[in-house]
């Protein structure tokens, strides 16, 4: 009996941590409803990682071989067929940019609700509650809905699961429809790169919506000098080109891991936390205090930047 | 060629907010015009002035408070709106996925546009589905958090980038009609000139009911309940420094020592 199908998640021959982490978020489910977690492995050297995939919790791995990388026609076909299949109560894949790119169309093929970007799951085999988070990151809420569905979840939410498995894996028959593919994928590129690589610098000095406009990034300039340290922001001051793209952490930027993290007028957003959550001491200076940063935060100020920063940088020259 | 916008006027809410049962309190709301969304009209109005849009129309779901933020859209440049709102959509507290694009899809094939561009996901419920479960209804290609639009269209192709985790930029041709939902970063969002402004009060804003559009009023009553709202549990265990902000920039500066940082 198939309770949970999960969908695992790769790129350019890697697979990705959150193909890992959809197994404890499967397995807490699947053992909720007292059903079998199958997993789905799509396109890629499918074979390699359906034995990478195999720990513990996994009670079957299908293997769908069509295609190298990614492409979100083929993997709606695939998980639409597999569902067909299988018949779980529920599909868990991936809230990334390839999960979003596929999730709502097999949830719309097959009359499913779907509900996205989970940081909690818990049932009672007939109810399915979610736990996410509203106006980025200020309340949580919770979700219910009744019967099958779909759901995508959110990286680094569940730890990853360990072990080695037994879990059969088979080969799974697709049959992909070429013309209802719906885009071809042309290529990838890097992007940032250029000058300077934060991900490699030990202080970063960070900088968001805070600092208000860009005649006002010359003071965060002047600290980082005073600290030689390295300047990094988050995602809005690259989207209005106040700094160039390889400065951004996050998500869709770089993941970083300096020795201190200063966040300046960072609120936090769940896609740049991602990105920073690493560092071994964060300073936050914000004048909201609750403020998404100060929930990872080690040290706070819940100050006016515009008079903090000076101080500061007056303190080191 | 004719390009659908849809734009959501979504709620903001203070830094200091109060929760009742599971809504925010009214006092402490705002209301404005999606981020992504913003990005979107951007993207359909530069298509315009680069000769390849005949028509930029957006598309609402939202009661009659929210006509000024339509109206934002329409001094940005797009040329008209449409707006559904209906009694059976008053009390509902969760419209989802599945909802949304059925009201939507009855928008498309009213209006049979070449191109629909969305937000990514929204400010508020952040759903981030919408437009992907839209193409998927319609038959449509798609692409989802798209920063990067090559504006020639040749032979009917929208050659995108796609914006990937971690630096990484998937390059993806879709063929029109198509659904393409707006990463922010891919423009920069004009202000509204006070011409526009003026002007945007004479464009047509066209309001339709779920009975116009053909749309089942049961389909809006969706499959999923809010249960629960609430403000999230700290953490860490945080340590604030107080004071004015040099007795606070100097225990900062005190740590960064202590770590070495600094000359």
């Amino acid at each position: 009996m198939t309770s949970v199908l999960a969908i695992t998640d790769h790129r350019r021959g890697e697979l990705r941590d959150i193909s890992y982490e959809i197994i404890t978020a499967g397995r807490e489910l699947a053992d909720e409803t007292g059903g079998d977690l199958h997993l789905a492995v799509i396109s890629g050297t499918v074979d390699e990682f359906a034995e990478k995939l195999d720990r513990d919790g996994v009670d079957a791995i299908h293997t769908v071989d069509y295609g190298e990388e990614f492409n979100h026609g083929v993997y709606s076909q695939a998980v639409t067929q597999l569902y067909d299949e299988l018949a779980p109560q529920y599909v868990l894949a991936p809230n990334s940019v390839n999960g979003l790119d596929y999730a709502p169309a097999v949830a719309n093929e097959l009359d499913l609700p779907i509900v996205t970007d989970a940081v909690g799951l818990e049932t009672d085999g007939d109810t399915l509650a979610v736990t996410r988070e509203m106006f980025g990151g200020k309340v949580e809420t919770t979700t219910e809905l009744e019967g099958e569905a779909i759901v995508t979840i959110r990286s680094a939410e569940w730890p990853v699961a360990e072990g080695t498995g037994d879990a059969a894996i088979d080969a799974f028959d697709v049959e992909i429809d070429e013309g209802a593919l719906g885009s071809t994928v042309t290529g990838f590129e890097e992007v940032g790169g250029g000058d300077v690589d934060i991900s490699e610098a030990d202080v970063l000095v960070s900088v968001g919506r805070g600092i208000e406009e860009e005649d006002n990034i010359p003071i965060i300039e002047e600290l980082a000098d005073a600290l030689d340290a390295t300047v990094s922001s988050s995602r809005p001051i690259v989207d209005n080109g106040w700094l160039p793209k390889n400065r951004q952490v996050g998500q869709s930027g770089k993941v970083v891991t300096p020795d201190v993290y200063i966040a300046i007028g960072i609120s936090g957003a769940v896609q740049h936390v991602a990105g920073m959550k690493g560092s071994d001491t964060i300073v936050a200076i914000n004048t909201d205090p609750n403020a998404p940063i100060m929930d990872i935060a080690d040290y706070a100020i819940h100050d006016d930047l515009f008079d903090v920063i000076p101080a500061l940088t007056e303190a080191f020259q | 060629m004719k390009i659908l916008v849809t734009v959501k006027e979504v709620a903001t809410v203070e830094d200091e907010f109060e929760i009742e049962g599971t809504a925010i309190a009214d006092q402490y709301l705002g209301a404005d015009l999606n981020e992504w969304d913003d990005y979107a009209v951007e993207e359909a109005v530069q298509l315009q002035e680069a000769g390849l849009a005949d028509e930029v129309v957006t598309v609402t779901i939202g009661p009659e408070d929210c006509e000024q933020t339509i109206r934002q859209a329409l001094a940005k440049g797009a040329d008209r709106a449409i707006r559904v709102w209906d009694d059976a959509l008053e009390d509902v507290d969760v419209l989802d996925v599945g909802a949304k694009t059925d009201i939507l899809e009855a928008v498309v094939e009213d209006e049979d546009p070449d191109l629909i561009l969305t937000g990514v996901q929204s400010g508020d419920d952040s759903w981030g589905a919408t437009g992907v479960a839209l193409a998927e209804d319609l038959g449509f290609e798609w692409a989802a958090v798209v920063n990067h639009l090559e504006h020639d269209l040749e032979d009917g192709v929208a050659s995108v980038r796609r914006e990937l985790e971690g630096g990484v930029e998937e390059l993806t041709d879709v063929e029109l009609p198509a659904v393409l939902t707006i990463q922010t970063g891919i423009n920069e969002p004009r202000y509204a000139s006070l011409r526009g402004i003026r002007q945007a009060q004479r464009k047509p804003l066209d309001v339709q009911g779920l009975g116009d559009l053909g749309v089942d009023a049961a389909a809006v009553e969706g499959a999923v309940t809010l249960t629960e709202m609430y403000e999230p549990e700290s953490e860490s265990d945080v340590t604030v420094w107080e004071g004015g902000a040099e007795d606070t920039a100097g225990q900062l500066a005190e740590l960064l020592r202590e770590k070495g940082v600094a000359p």
